[in-house]
């Protein structure tokens, strides 16, 4: 396995991004893309845990056995994600008024053990911490892509509020670009998440257009293996 | 890696995995334990910070001289629990009350409301303190997302009539929002009763209570100036 980061980049923002071409992380996805902003915001966070939960897994993966790997993959997850909790409330208090509802969202996402079960417990500590880097920015374009696609269908903004998150220094990202807009409540709802994301999968060209690219980096979808069985969660062999 | 315990073949053994699955739920929660010893001063001190601040804004300064704060009577409510009542004094009189309300907002989940209310029972102030209510549809109860939550100012008991305090979709005077009904609704709801609760105790509240009645007795004394 080479430690090409140029390819590791490559795959986390695009070819194999963690909504666009693995699907996964779904359930937050939906739950706060209703404006860029809070898309924004959950990605940075689950960007955060990506990395560091990478980066402990990577250097403990010598010590972790196969049989015990997901219990102890969800400990270290877990404990992470409490930890930033934690220290976000108490040492960054205005950021976690802002963040805080979305970092305990950040323990059931399921890119992060994906990454741990693909990735990380199988790379070197630098691979993995640039292939969590990788794939938190992958995550936070696409939320960032789908939250302002259904901000500016549902209510006619696009990154409002962003001020509230990064500070007044960004109160020109605040955009209103259809004035008067009366709302288009569908979109705002969890249908919408699922009509825009229909819509981004074709349009990005990840879901079918990747071709064999995916199927060497990182998880795969079901496809027979050599063995005739599907794997579903699997890294494809080179 | 030397060490013998990594063989591989140790590393088969059941008594390996326990070991290591134990080992991990120990170092994690004791990581947890210092973090939570480490943070907690703080993050009580932040809160008491937010609390501050909330109590600022739901009872403007011309009503009070003394340190809100410090200056608290626990009543019990309704359902037998006790709420504690912030009294904003001038002049030794207390002028104004300040406590929280909860209301259960979409999905059961708890949402705290500050409330401050004035002698004559007149809302001065009402803000949301915490909630879990969806961003981007039910979180403009929040005042820096929209100013819904500031009409409540001037209201009472008698403004509007007890029939209309509720959304308009429930023929009330207040609005709704854009997809979210249930929150507003729990909003109107939660507070209503927090001026129920101020009409049941006015006397306890503003501290005038010359005569000891019963209810007296579910009081714990404040600190008093």
């Amino acid at each position: 396995m080479n430690d090409d980061y140029q390819s590791i980049f490559a795959d986390g923002l695009w070819h194999n991004n963690v909504v666009l071409a693995q699907m996964l992380a779904l359930c937050p996805l939906m739950a706060v893309t209703t404006t860029a902003t809070n898309g924004l915001g959950m990605g940075l966070a689950t960007t955060g845990v990506l990395l560091t939960a990478n980066i402990v897994i990577a250097a403990c993966r010598n010590l972790i056995t196969q049989e015990v790997r997901i219990p102890v993959f969800v400990l270290l997850i877990a404990a992470l994600v409490s930890l930033a909790d934690m220290a976000i409330n108490a040492w960054l208090h205005d950021l976690y008024k802002v963040l805080g509802l979305f970092v305990p969202l950040i323990v059931v996402n399921c890119a992060v053990l994906g990454r741990a079960e693909a990735f990380a417990s199988k790379r070197a500590v630098s691979a993995s911490a640039a292939d969590g880097l990788a794939m938190g920015l992958g995550y936070t374009l696409a939320l960032v892509a789908i939250g302002g696609c259904r901000e500016v269908l549902g209510s006619g903004t696009l990154f409002a509020h962003a001020s509230l998150l990064l500070g007044d220094s960004f109160a020109f990202l605040e955009m209103t670009l259809i004035s008067n807009y009366k709302g288009f409540l569908l979109m705002l709802l969890p249908p919408g998440g699922f009509l825009v994301l229909g819509f981004c999968w074709p349009a990005s060209g990840c879901w079918s257009g990747g071709g064999n690219r995916r199927w060497r980096n990182g998880l795969t979808r079901s496809r027979p293996n050599r063995n005739g069985r599907r794997p579903w969660l699997e890294t494809a062999r080179k | 890696m030397k060490l013998a315990f990594l063989k591989s073949e140790h590393r088969q053994r059941l008594s390996y995995h326990v070991v290591l699955l134990g080992g991990v739920a120990l170092l994690t929660s004791a990581a947890i334990g210092v973090a939570d010893h480490l943070t907690r001063a703080d993050i009580a001190r932040r809160q008491l910070e937010d609390l501050q601040v909330t109590l600022q804004q739901v009872v403007p300064a011309s009503y009070y001289d003394n340190e809100l704060v410090r200056d608290t009577v626990a009543v019990n409510d309704r359902t037998g629990e006790p709420v504690t009542v912030y009294r904003a004094r001038r002049g030794g009189q207390v002028q104004a009350v300040c406590y929280q309300v909860r209301a259960p907002g979409y999905g059961n989940t708890a949402m705290v409301i500050a409330i401050g209310v004035d002698r004559a029972g007149t809302l001065v102030g009402v803000r949301v303190i915490s909630h879990n209510e969806t961003p981007g549809l039910g979180d403009k109860i929040e005042l820096s997302k929209s100013d819904w939550i500031s009409r409540f100012t001037g209201r009472s008991l008698a403004d509007p009539q007890p029939d209309q305090w509720a959304v308009k979709k429930d023929g009330g005077v207040f609005d709704q929002f854009t997809g979210a009904t249930i929150t507003p609704r729990a909003v109107v709801k939660a507070v209503k009763g927090g001026l129920d609760f101020f009409a049941a105790h006015r006397a306890l509240l503003l501290d005038e209570t010359t005569a000891q009645t019963a209810s007296v007795a579910s009081v714990s004394a404040g600190e008093k100036r």
